[in-house]
């Protein structure tokens, strides 16, 4: 009875048991509601599924939370600015490539270059947080705004479309490969994160820096950098995510491509049970997290609710994670059991 | 002692927090018209006293009188205790730096015409009630404009105005200069010239001596004594918040152990003319290979301070600083750590302990700051630096992933402690490890100091405690107001001695 | 008098007054380069309003929000859904107007409401709780109707069509008719509300209440103020003001889609901010965020003037300026920190 109990505060105890449950949960309910979602055949030697569009949709969103994470760990704030950004960085892309029938330039450039000015506006943003102090979401919020300004700019405020046939790998499928491109991109992105994070001491360092500033200083850290770099690196996974939205629909639609994407990412990174003040996090639970978003927004449509009514069902999944998360509730919580037990004492103090 | 001279009494006021007594059987009487000093070293229990006066916290037992009330008082909250005429200035104002001065006063009562607020009536009245203290600013300015100094005379005008028969300073010279002080002065000899008993906390010995008419003094959270300040040397109320008698004292000298005696080791550490603006004068101070530095000063005297500005925790403003013969630039800590420097914090909560990650990585951060990022410490060798550490230095923690926010104040020390000694420094900074920490921890630390010297190590030690000073240190460097005033010998250490060099000024002894 | 002037300029005033230079500034260039095309017309002037009435009402509430160191992100999705829900209301259920936007204001209030609640009580970060109500509000609007409504109900297009002529600065047209500037009953709103709430924050406790809680709220709680009611309140005019809001940008569009004002609530945010307001709370005024409105719509006018100039332009410029004017407000903090240590 007692180990059951134990092994029941272990389990529960178990970070990533909460975000795991609210996987399960979608899951489960997609299970009863619509069996035929988790059927996976193969066509034309690639697999489908809703299972396996789920991984594929989620994939940038995946790339985004990743980068999130991080910044919301270092300076417990947001970086409202990725899904501007993202669109940005596919526009040079697509700028750079060109529309003719061949490539500008080679595609691995032109890809590089879409990454690096990702690269380039996150660093804009940890300029603005680690050494200006501005509250990240004040300071995000310039490049929100002029985001999308510049992606207009540099298309013209055009739809642009590559023609190239190999500029579409990266958004579907590789030749002889059964599982859409995003999913690899996701997964490296989220290996080369994670083996960085454990085979140096940045993860420590962002934690301590998201925890205790202070303390991180007089140990010898140099907070404003290691925040700087989680904003630059933030940067760099919206340029990655912005490839893939645009070779998704091998175009760029300055005005639409990535729109909202940030909130999902902040979503994301809150489902993951990370704390959205900064310090210990998890980059598995994120992933969970912008899963679990995709597979709700998947199931959604399997029964028919349109992308537009969308918003509302994770809306109410957002209020009720984030009461169930606030401090205030537990303290409500705990009051009450005091009252209760302090009853009961003075019961048992009446009787004895 | 007429009664109606009695603005009010607390009697035999107790308050436990969990492990600690903080007030024990305290009682504290205030007179009209008097201002009157509450003084006590750290853990001493005046905040509490004060928190308890003024409805911030519960007390246990005890009770509460205050003029023209003929019941007890029992204040729940800061509202309540001014509505019963007990209003708080603190060190850092209470007030809302954006709005102007004359809604810091009257905000939440202020004068209404048809309907909205009368700013001109409030701008006159705030006026007024300025003038009657002797201030002239312009009301209408938002007081973010004023230094400090207007700052809290505004909150005391505003306290005064909502009726205060007792008015509590907390602290609030610690961040004025001498003309703001003196300036603070005046206001207090003119509240007290209208009957308000003020109750005035504060680590100056000097100006306890220039506007108090009586002290009391609080250690370990039970009272000690209230004093006439006239009747009451200077050395003696360093004795009393000390906890010894002088008169006993003056027969105890330390009995100098056989060849620890100054064999004066090489120089490790040399700062020349090294300051912090604001934070601390310049100061020369040189410190040996294997030798136990004390510091000593009251609260507030440039104690810590000087040790961050050697650790490059405060901007170093002018001086220079050798280390091992060659100069160093200190920016930021790491340069301190590269040099040879550790520092543990006066604060362990807010500085020291970075809460939710675990034990271990609370032990190794230090090391691994060191390192570099790059050279990440093993997870085997991070696993055998932990439980190396927690077993000398008896860490009581369930395991090694504990989070550290999980562990008592002592062990917490510890481990912070053992961050510093994985890291092999040759100078070890420690501010006041010991407080808040049960006897036994603290012994141990104790005996850790002495040892670590004896292994060579340079240390400085900062406490309030001038018993454990004498016990451990072979050197002392004494602070008052923010200047280093002298240094004692290992020969001459005793708490006599100490004591009369934090108290300065001889006239009262 | 100079001294008093200097007085003036300092503080937070001199953020005020770097805005309303700013924009005199601009206008003056537009009227300088495009003065053959009538940006000089006083009518041009009046069209700022016209056009950015909505804007204005949203700004002002925005504006108090900020001053209590919140924010509203859901304030684009509000307007989207009070505009559909006008439309639907009259197009497809037949009821009156006045019903109608009693109705959405109702409705804008609840919306507040339960955001304060969550702010106030519960204290969730006001820019989760917002989130999701922007989600919620959005989506809503969908669930109403996926396809455009416009609206046909006659006494609501008469309220939006009525041109209010001013007696002031009439000038002659081509054919020598004097001509006067007009406005619509949906800028009277804005000017209203204002006003308005220019007084509610200067004359009243509870404004001067919101100040406090932004200046320092352990302080404003240790002064008596009521700092949960006082943060629920302002939640509560918002989601009106938001309502209002989108009841006025409902004149000038007369009808509701889903994508409606998508968006809004970073115009009206950044206008606050260009108007001086600090986002960290306590420091602020509705008059800025006018002149940060007007800014904005002077900068449309005469990228619209120019011609060749894409309307991306609009939003770059904007970021350009609110980029100037957070840079500027850091330094002028840090400053401001220096001088009182």
């Amino acid at each position: 009875m007692h180990n059951m109990k134990e092994t029941m505060k272990k389990v529960t105890g178990y970070h990533l048991f909460w975000p795991l449950v609210c996987l399960g949960v979608v899951l489960l309910f997609n299970l009863i509601k619509t069996p035929s979602f988790f059927q996976i055949s193969i066509n034309n030697g690639v697999l489908y599924g809703y299972l396996i569009d789920v991984l594929n949709r989620s994939s940038e969103l995946i790339i985004l939370a990743v980068g999130m994470t991080l910044v919301v760990a270092s300076s417990g704030g947001t970086d409202i600015s990725v899904g501007a950004v993202s669109a940005f960085a596919g526009a040079i892309c697509v700028y750079a490539l060109g529309t003719g029938e061949t490539y500008r330039m080679p595609y691995l450039a032109g890809m590089l270059l879409a990454v690096l000015i990702g690269t380039l506006c996150g660093a804009w943003n940890g300029f603005l947080v680690a050494k200006m102090k501005i509250q990240p979401m004040v300071a995000t919020l310039i490049l929100f705004t002029a985001g999308r300004g510049m992606a207009q700019l540099v298309t013209g405020g055009n739809i642009l479309y590559v023609k190239v046939d190999s500029f579409k790998r990266l958004g579907s499928f590789l030749p002889h490969v059964p599982l859409p491109t995003p999913i690899f991109v996701a997964i490296l992105v989220v290996v080369i994160t994670t083996f960085v994070l454990r085979k140096t001491a940045l993860g420590l360092y962002i934690q301590t820096v998201g925890i205790n500033a202070k303390a991180g200083k007089l140990v010898g850290l140099n907070a404003t950098l290691i925040q700087f770099l989680t904003y630059a690196f933030c940067g760099l996974c919206a340029g990655i995510a912005g490839l893939i939205i645009t070779s998704r629909i091998y175009s760029i639609d300055a005005n639409n491509a990535g729109l909202n994407i940030e909130l999902d990412a902040i979503l994301a990174v809150a489902l993951g049970g990370n704390s959205l003040s900064g310090g210990k996090f998890s980059v598995a639970g994120s992933v969970i997290g912008a899963i679990t978003i995709q597979a709700l927004t998947t199931s959604l449509y399997a029964m028919k609710v349109t992308a537009d009514q969308l918003p509302v069902y994770k809306a109410i999944v957002v209020v009720i994670i984030v009461v169930l998360q606030s401090p205030e509730l537990k303290r409500m919580f705990n009051t009450v059991k005091a009252k209760r037990a302090s009853s009961k004492q003075e019961g048992w103090w009446h009787n004895g | 002692m007429k009664s109606e001279e009695i603005v009010l009494t607390m009697r035999d006021i107790s308050k436990n927090f969990p492990g600690v007594k903080a007030l024990s059987h305290v009682d504290f009487t205030l007179r009209k018209g008097e201002i009157h000093a509450l003084m006590g070293e750290n853990g001493a229990g005046k905040s509490t006293l004060i928190k308890v006066l003024t409805g911030v916290e519960e007390f246990e037992t005890g009770d509460i009188h205050i003029a023209g009330n003929d019941k007890c008082i029992v204040n729940r909250s800061p509202q309540e205790a001014q509505v019963n005429g007990i209003s708080t200035v603190y060190q850092e104002v209470n007030l809302c730096p954006n709005l102007t001065v004359a809604e810091n006063i009257f905000i939440g009562r202020a004068p209404r015409k048809l309907g909205g607020i009368d700013w001109r009536t409030m701008n006159a009245r705030a006026k007024k009630v300025l003038q009657d203290l002797n201030i002239e600013v312009d009301v209408t300015k938002a007081l973010e404009n004023y230094s400090v100094a207007i700052q809290q005379m505004v909150a005391i005008a505003r306290a005064v105005d909502i009726s205060a028969k007792v008015l509590i300073l907390d602290e609030p010279t610690a961040s004025l200069d001498e003309s703001e002080v003196e300036k603070l002065f005046d206001v207090m000899l003119a509240l007290k010239k209208k009957g308000i008993g003020i109750i005035f906390v504060t680590h100056f010995l000097e100006q306890v001596y220039k506007v108090c008419d009586r002290i009391t003094v609080l250690r370990n959270g039970t009272l000690v004594g209230e004093y006439e300040v006239e009747k009451l040397p200077r050395v003696q109320l360093v004795a009393k918040m000390m906890g010894k008698d002088f008169d006993d004292l003056a027969s105890i000298k330390k009995p100098v152990e056989e060849g620890k005696q100054s064999k004066k080791q090489e120089v490790l550490l040399k700062a020349e003319k090294l300051a912090s603006l604001g934070k601390i004068k310049p100061f020369d101070l040189a410190i040996h290979k294997g030798e136990v530095i004390g510091l000593s000063g009251l609260l507030g005297s440039g104690r810590s301070e000087l040790a961050r500005t050697l650790y490059g925790a405060e901007r170093v403003d002018e001086g220079t600083l050798t280390v091992g013969g060659k100069k160093q630039s200190v920016k930021a800590p790491i340069d301190a750590m590269k040099a040879g420097m550790a520092f543990c914090p006066e604060n362990r909560k807010d500085e020291g302990i970075i809460a939710d990650l675990s034990v271990r990585e609370n032990l190794i951060i230090a090391l691994q700051a060191k390192r570099g990022m790059f050279k990440l410490i093993s997870k085997e060798d991070q696993e055998k630096f932990t439980e190396e550490y927690i077993k000398i230095l008896q860490i009581k923690t369930a395991d090694m992933e504990t989070p550290i926010k999980q562990l008592s104040g002592g062990n917490q020390q510890k481990v912070i402690l053992g961050r510093w000694l994985l890291t092999h420094p040759e100078f070890l900074i420690l501010d006041e490890p010991t407080r808040g920490i049960d006897v036994g921890t603290k012994t141990e630390i104790q005996k850790l100091v002495v040892k670590l010297a004896g292994e060579g190590m340079s240390v400085m030690f900062i406490s309030s405690e001038i018993e454990e000073m004498v016990r451990t240190c072979s050197r002392m460097a004494i602070l008052r107001d923010g200047v280093k005033v002298g240094e004692i010998e290992e020969a001459d250490i005793s708490q006599e001695n100490i004591m009369k060099a934090i108290a300065g000024g001889d006239e009262h002894a | 008098m100079v001294k008093k002037l200097k007085d003036k300029l300092q503080g937070n005033n001199f953020l005020l007054m770097i805005t309303i230079v700013l924009f005199i500034a601009l206008y003056i260039v537009g009227i300088a380069v495009f003065g053959e095309k009538n940006f000089g017309k006083p009518q041009v002037f009046f069209n700022l309003f016209i056009n950015n009435a909505g804007l204005i009402v949203t700004a002002v509430g925005m504006t108090m929000v900020l001053i209590t160191g919140g924010i509203d992100i859901s304030i684009g999705s509000v307007i989207g859904f009070t505009c559909m829900l006008l439309a639907w209301m009259m197009e497809k259920k037949g009821m009156s107007a006045t019903a109608s936007i009693i109705i959405v204001l109702l409705i804008g209030t609840l919306f507040g409401l339960v955001q304060g609640i969550l702010v106030a009580y519960f204290k969730i970060q006001p820019f989760i709780v917002t989130l999701a109500g922007m989600f919620f509000a959005r989506g809503l609007t969908a669930m109403v109707s996926t396809e455009m409504i416009s609206i046909t109900n006659e006494s609501f297009l008469k309220m939006a069509n009525a041109k209010i002529y001013l007696p002031i600065l009439g000038t002659m047209n081509k054919k020598g008719h004097l001509v006067y500037p007009y406005i619509y009953p949906s800028v009277i709103i804005a000017i209203v509300v204002l006003v308005i709430i220019f007084i509610v924050l200067k004359f009243t406790a509870f404004g001067r209440a919101v100040y406090a809680v932004g200046g320092n709220e352990q302080s404003a709680l240790l002064m008596g103020l009521n700092v949960k009611r006082t943060k629920l309140k302002v939640y509560v005019l918002n989601g009106f003001l938001a309502a209002l809001g989108g009841f006025v940008f409902c004149l000038n569009s007369c009808g509701g889609f889903v994508e409606q004002a998508r968006g809004f609530e970073m115009d009206a945010i950044a206008s606050a901010v260009i108007g001086g307001t600090l986002l960290t709370g306590g420091v602020g005024n509705v008059i800025g965020s006018l002149f940060g409105v007007l800014i904005k719509g002077t900068i449309e006018s005469i990228i619209t003037f120019q011609g060749t100039l894409s309307s991306w332009w609009t939003k770059i410029a904007i970021a350009a300026l609110l980029c100037f004017f957070i840079i500027f407000q850091s330094i002028f903090a840090k400053l401001k920190a220096k001088k009182a240590a």
